[in-house]
């Protein structure tokens, strides 16, 4: 399964993970703090630095990743052009692109392990109130493993459709494909059970 | 213990892969995402806690960089961007819909999946996901209701496709319909 981080190597790739989010809360905090058009103009300023830095093909991706906020961006520009209050939709334009911008970027540059491993420092102290951090880790690597299982699976079944309808194939195809899910989950439940199954949490 | 982490599991799975596979329309020709119909299922099939847990895991997956997200989408920047009420509003969904779908004794199976679906998947996680919208740009709640109200019509078809497919759930699989254990 091929995670979001960037395959283009840059130095912060080698930070630890859990600065780097808390760095982003931070950040994120900061950024509703401030009102100033100005400040959040220079601030967008130096989050698209801070991609520049890592070069132009980490640069344009990364840019890519805030088209999809151009819906948002159109109203309110829109809606603060039309009443007036220009600064204000200035600032919440900037505040959005560049709390997106920044999060994007510690997803860009955090391999998928070292955010397992958060989890798994963040889930620990979650033991004494009975979350068991073993069903936790298999859970994930279960969704991880069996994603693009279920995805081949799925496009199968639509190709069967297919092959039998001039149509495309519509909702009915989700029956099928949930059932074939259910199985799975079974099957999957049964094997854990022969490999010796979840463990209790140690407290109990 | 194992028969519900993997239901849970498989049906984090479920939603992201509902999303992922291209081109499920429905009749009208609508595209739907999918993945909404995933959070609703998770409450019909699994029930209100497992359902939500699933949904909790497909979110942690989403947040830790997969590109779980219909289209594709993922990582931490979902979570800064305008709909982040919509994304935090899913397991609450989910888990309402579990629990009036476990809660109700009476009628068929289609119907009380359908209504759940509608309560939670569209009024709740509306109402979620508006006042994360009107955070995000700085409106009132009621302007930005405005920008959703073209969804629901098509949001309301998801919630009749889950009743009936919970529904054929039932008959295919009454063992595996875990909200009505």
């Amino acid at each position: 399964m091929i995670s979001l981080s960037s395959p283009v190597k840059t130095k912060a790739h080698g930070w630890p993970a859990g600065a780097k989010l808390a760095g982003l809360c931070i950040l994120s905090i900061l950024l509703i703090a401030i009102t100033s058009p100005l400040i959040h103009a220079l601030f967008f300023s130096v989050v698209l630095f801070l991609y520049l830095l890592a070069g132009r093909i980490f640069f344009v991706s990364g840019i890519k990743k805030l088209f999809i906020l151009w819906p948002f961006i159109l109203i309110v520009s829109l809606w603060h052009l039309y009443n007036g209050q220009t600064a204000q939709g200035i600032t919440i334009v900037l505040r959005l692109l560049s709390a997106v911008a920044l999060a994007n970027l510690v997803t860009m540059t955090t391999k998928l392990s070292d955010m397992i491993d958060v989890i798994h420092r963040l889930a620990k102290p979650l033991t004494f109130i009975g979350l068991k951090t073993q069903a936790l880790e298999i859970s994930i690597a279960l969704v991880i493993r069996l994603t693009p299982e279920l995805i081949a699976k799925g496009t199968a079944l639509s190709q069967a459709w297919r092959a039998r309808s001039p149509k495309r194939p519509n909702w009915k195809v989700v029956i099928p494909f949930i059932v074939v899910t259910l199985d799975d989950a079974d099957h999957s439940a049964e094997a854990l059970r022969a490999r010796g199954g979840i463990q209790p949490t140690h407290k109990e | 213990m194992e028969r519900n982490l993997t239901h849970i599991a498989l049906f984090a799975a479920l939603i992201a892969a509902l999303g992922l596979i291209p081109r499920i329309e429905l009749s009208f020709g609508i595209p739907i995402t999918a993945q909404s119909l995933g959070i609703m299922l998770a409450g019909t099939i699994l029930g209100a806690k497992r359902g939500a847990l699933a949904v909790l895991l497909f979110l942690l997956l989403v947040a830790i960089g997969l590109p779980f997200l219909a289209g594709g989408r993922g990582g931490l920047g979902v979570f800064a961007g305008p709909t982040v009420g919509f994304l935090l509003g899913f397991p609450i969904a989910a888990f309402i819909i579990g629990l009036i779908v476990e809660k109700t004794r009476i009628g068929p199976i289609a119907l009380t999946a359908t209504l759940a679906s509608i309560i939670g998947g569209i009024v709740v996680l509306y109402i979620v996901g508006i006042a994360g919208l009107a955070v995000k740009l700085d409106k009132s709640f009621a302007d930005s209701a405005k920008l959703m109200y073209i969804f629901i019509p098509g949001d309301i078809i998801k919630a009749i496709i889950a009743g009936i497919i919970t529904a054929a759930i039932a008959k295919a699989r009454p063992a595996s319909l875990l909200s009505k254990q």
